[in-house]
């Protein structure tokens, strides 16, 4: 099962890119994820292992995941090593004005599960759908905030100066 | 197997005998019913799997994680807290209330939130009443792909020693058919094995409380006294034959079929580990941490029934 969600930030797409990539971050906007630890030496970029887990019904599932694409700053991907099958990734794109269209995708699955994998999967997926849109609203919210926070400090600073 | 602790009476002692391990010391002059009692018994007991660690199948659990996951999320709403309370690795006792008869809905919840959680790779077995593991039906059998294993110190030793976490049920078929009045209790029978157990293989105790269980079907009694009257005490280790109203049958007698729970909400929370010695001294005294642990227990299976507003809808 694959769900997506989309939405524009008012800001370049360095910015999102920079926040969307860095682990210490994710708690705080991805919405039903309980867990997101770097389980390898480098943090961040090609190769990088987190362990993560998204509440999704009576359970927290997820695993241990590796990014597998990283084309910055437009896409980076993940699969899973460990736990339920997943595919996630963050495509950027700039949009005019300034802006970046973001889009947030995940597949997941357990393999060789039948049925009642099947049925599963279409169960859980307005949840995980709604966890992906929220997500989506956060980041938003987080990096325009941060953006205006920022131009606020440098006018207050010019103002003083 | 011991008999012990049972007070029979002169008639029943000369009609049921026991038969120890391989039933060879058989006495002639019995009526039919008592002989075939207890050749089932002999051969529950030779069913008893021994050292069956190795049947726990991870490829096989993962596979069947959705299926127990739409049980877990639709028809019991769980919900599990503080699953990161267990120690990441490592050997661990998990000491839990057991509740909902013989279908124990507590231990589907909590076995899929740990395996989702800790992922099928880390090795967690449930211990289980020798009885269940024994009976030969196809589906129980599963149950030891799960890591299900028939409960013996000795399956216990062993898979702590292999760096497992271990699901224990102290109170077993004593606790699992109180009556539904009593289903916010806490009630191990003072059954402290479990605690001689974390103290020799020096393991954290995680305590697990769950609510709900006993609200699936209305259990109405133990009948300890039924079960000694019928020696199912000494002969498969049973010492309650309980009663209850469930589905589908209405009057359940024994619920050996099973039956089907109401879809009650689950709720478990899982407690910061304890460690005996650090907490009660290099050799502490049992009934101390017993009496600790049942209050720990108690009070949050008391916080637990206090969010709850409604019986069976949580």
């Amino acid at each position: 099962m694959r769900v997506s969600a989309t939405t524009q930030v008012s800001a370049p797409i360095e910015r999102v890119w920079s926040i969307v990539t860095d682990p210490a971050r994710t708690l705080s906007y991805m919405s039903g994820v309980t867990r997101w630890e770097v389980a390898s030496d480098r943090s961040v970029g090609l190769g990088a292992r987190y362990r993560m887990l998204l509440r999704v019904g009576s359970a927290e599932v997820g695993g241990l995941i590796e990014v597998v694409e990283w084309d910055q700053p437009r896409e980076f991907a993940w699969t899973s090593v460990t736990g339920i099958d997943q595919r996630g990734r963050f495509r950027l794109r700039p949009a005019p004005g300034g802006r970046t269209t973001v889009e947030l995708r995940l597949a997941y699955g357990v393999a060789g599960s039948g049925l009642a994998g099947w049925l599963a999967e279409q169960i859980a997926a307005p949840q995980v759908r709604g966890h992906l849109r929220r997500s989506l609203m956060q980041l938003r919210r987080l990096v325009e905030y941060e953006q205006l926070r920022e131009r606020a400090t440098a006018r207050r600073a010019a103002a003083a100066g | 197997m011991t008999a012990t602790g049972i007070a029979g009476t002169p008639g029943r002692n000369g009609h049921v005998t026991f038969t120890e391990g391989d039933g060879s010391a058989r006495p002639r002059r019995r009526s039919l019913l008592p002989r075939l009692l207890s050749e089932i018994a002999a051969r529950a007991q030779r069913r008893i799997p021994r050292a069956d660690l190795d049947e726990r199948d991870p490829d096989f659990i993962r596979e069947r994680l959705p299926l127990m996951w739409l049980f877990a999320s639709l028809w019991f709403r769980g919900e599990v807290r503080g699953l990161g309370n267990i120690p990441e690795t490592g050997p661990v006792l998990l000491v839990g209330n057991h509740s909902g008869g013989n279908m124990t809905p507590d231990t589907i919840v909590f076995t899929l939130a740990f395996n989702a959680y800790f992922g099928v790779e880390r090795p967690f077995y449930q211990l289980a009443h020798n009885l269940v593991l024994s009976l030969p039906l196809p589906a129980l059998a599963q149950l030891r792909k799960f890591g299900t294993v028939a409960a013996s110190h000795e399956n216990a030793r062993k898979a702590l020693d292999a760096g497992a976490a271990l699901l224990v049920y102290p109170g077993g078929d004593y606790e699992v058919h109180r009556p539904s009045w009593e289903r916010n209790r806490v009630d191990f029978g003072g059954r402290e094995g479990f605690i001689r157990l974390a103290l020799e293989q020096n393991v954290p105790i995680v305590p697990v409380v769950s609510i709900g269980g006993q609200e699936t079907a209305l259990f109405l009694t133990r009948g300890e006294r039924l079960a000694r009257l019928l020696a199912l005490d000494r002969m498969f280790r049973l010492k309650v034959l309980p009663v209850s109203l469930a589905l589908p049958w209405g009057i359940n007698v024994g619920d050996m079929l099973g039956h089907i729970p109401l879809p009650a909400k689950i709720t478990i929370e899982t407690l910061p580990p304890i460690d005996p010695r650090s907490e009660f001294g290099p050799d502490p005294e049992l009934d101390e941490v017993y009496d600790h642990l049942m209050r720990l227990m108690q009070d949050t299976l008391d916080a637990l029934a206090a969010e709850r507003r409604m019986p069976v809808l949580g």
